[in-house]
């Protein structure tokens, strides 16, 4: 029996109302204004995420989650098994990214006000996304059972057991047992690839269901200019630009992975001491760093490394609760408070994070050299055509 | 009461009655999974003694240090000289990373967080709120000809 095409659609379209979302999508439009580039970073992450699914479901096949297997699996995959080295270069590169793209969009929606009415619930999925991200970061970075990972997790669970109250409890919750063992590689490796997942899941759908019901937010500042512009169609021009850009990431992921192979270092070894210059993922660098500067000592039954962990918890509650505390952004549509609290915050985030990876002063004078050279050169194609008729 | 209709009165009831079930299935649900995520606390050997090796160690005179495993606690143990030994507790109290010793600075220390003891065990720079806690180190003789025995015992 022969099936054409257009019975096939029409089989279909009447068992899953297919129509409805046709029609929604032909109809979608993007807002066309100066800040429209950030509108890609979001997708962005998504690619990665996509990835991250992939590359990791192909981990799977060959990981073995046991303190005596891990490390030696992982090592298999990366020397043994054809395109290992590949697989798990990606993931890892691709993991780095995503969180990237991740805090960029969150910069930007937030620098951008997005998250005025009625859009407070993307904020709010948007935000746990990223934690939970996060969290997929912390989590995964245990698996390879190397020196660095035992320690990163060793001063994370640690980290949670300052929590007041329950910190007791959290830490043995985390670790699986008094310490980080066998047991705590258990747990990862189960929040890594069934929990986080399907919470992550859930909640970006919810993300993305509410940035198609709302549309893409016009930033204030911008409100005249996308007036007076033609909104671009979503199908094809905007998904098509979105398509060229996760092709350029797809190249440059293929091309980190090929000339920068993600180490492997060495196994863990829960009697060694901690070797020199040891730092954990350059996300959660900020928070190593304060925690470096800030000296023993005891106030009132907290010791002093709490208060900087307390204070980190608190600005992420208030950085998810941003929509409702920013109440001036609904009728002025400026709130230079918010603005400036963020900058203060990307300031110290920036700053506490290059100080921290302050042995690579070499690279920041060619990147600081190669920003310059792009601002010029950017600044003077500008002027060169505002000048032209 | 009285003045309300029976009705109101059963509905009332009956609503209570399916939240106060509903409530206890949720209970009795939740509390075995709480407990379950909650790792069970394994009694461990509780150990009194170790014995490190001879007093020649080629890493103690190498390195200056040893990490020996005292039960599951990782013990420090640092050669000043043939006769003075230390040992103390290799966790660091800031934020539980091994710590070592640094011969070139006569200093123990922690690379995670930059956490200073001097060679007492008492924490002096950076973020350890706590002293290292001390074991105590005594030599064995292994007869005549042999090296002594470093034995590390509970404080």
């Amino acid at each position: 029996m022969r099936i054409s095409a257009t019975a096939l659609r029409s089989f279909l379209d009447d068992r899953l109302a297919l129509g409805g979302v046709r029609g929604a999508l032909a109809h979608k439009t993007v807002p066309v204004h100066r800040y429209m580039p950030f509108y890609y970073f979001g997708g962005m992450a998504l690619f990665f995420f996509a990835v991250q699914v992939i590359t990791g479901i192909l981990l799977m096949l060959y990981y073995r989650p046991a303190a005596g297997e891990a490390f030696e699996s992982v090592e298999f995959i990366m020397t043994t098994v054809p395109f290992g080295w590949l697989v798990r270069s990606i993931h890892s590169w691709s993991a780095n990214l995503m969180i990237f793209f991740a805090f960029a969009h969150l910069a930007t929606v937030f620098f951008l006000k997005a998250y005025r009415p009625p859009r407070e619930l993307t904020w709010i999925t948007g935000c746990l996304v990223l934690f939970l991200g996060l969290a997929f970061g912390f989590s995964g970075y245990l698996l390879p059972w190397n020196q660095l990972a035992f320690f990163a997790t060793k001063v994370g669970t640690d980290i949670a057991g300052a929590v007041p109250l329950i910190g007791g409890w959290l830490l043995r919750f985390l670790r699986g047992g008094d310490r980080v063992g066998g047991g705590t590689l258990s747990r990862f490796y189960g929040w890594h690839v069934a929990i986080l997942p399907a919470v992550t899941v859930v909640l970006l759908a919810l993300h993305l269901l509410q940035v198609q019901i709302h549309g893409m937010s016009v930033p204030p500042q911008t409100a005249d200019e996308a007036r007076q512009r033609r909104p671009m169609r979503f199908f094809p021009h905007f998904a098509l630009r979105e398509l060229f850009g996760w092709t350029l990431a797809l190249g440059v992921l293929a091309a980190l992975a090929a000339l920068f192979p993600w180490e492997l270092g060495e196994k863990a070894d829960p009697f060694a001491p901690a070797f020199q210059n040891i730092r954990p993922e350059w996300y959660f660098m900020f928070m190593f760093e304060t925690l470096k500067h800030v000296p023993g000592g005891e106030i009132l039954g907290l010791e002093y490394e709490a208060i900087p962990i307390l204070l980190f918890g608190l600005a992420g509650l208030v950085l998810l609760l941003v929509p409702f505390l920013d109440r001036g952004v609904v009728r002025t549509g400026r709130s230079p408070a918010f603005t400036a609290a963020g900058f203060a915050a990307l300031v110290y985030i920036v700053g506490a994070t290059a100080w921290g990876y302050r042995s690579l002063a070499p690279v920041y004078a060619v990147l600081a050299t190669g920003a310059v050279v792009a601002i010029l050169s950017l600044g003077t194609r500008r002027a060169g055509g505002e000048g032209q008729p | 009461m009285a003045e309300e209709s029976p009705s109101i009165g059963r509905r009332r009831f009956l609503s209570w009655f399916l939240g106060t079930t509903g409530g206890a299935f949720l209970v009795s649900v939740l509390y075995p999974i709480l407990r379950y995520v909650s790792p069970p606390r394994i009694p461990e050997a509780s150990t009194s003694e170790v014995e490190v090796g001879p007093v020649n160690d080629p890493e103690l005179v190498e390195k200056g240090f040893k990490i020996v495993h005292f039960g599951a606690d990782p013990v420090i143990v640092v050669k000043l000289s043939d006769t003075d030994l230390r040992a103390f507790s290799a966790s660091c109290t800031h934020l539980d990373c091994i710590v070592e010793f640094r011969k070139t600075k006569q200093l123990i220390w922690c690379n995670c967080h930059n956490g200073v003891y001097d060679l007492t065990g008492r924490n002096i720079a950076g973020p350890p709120p706590k002293p290292l806690t001390p074991y105590r180190v005594h030599l064995v003789a292994k007869g005549p000809g042999q090296p002594a025995s470093v034995v590390v015992g509970k404080g």
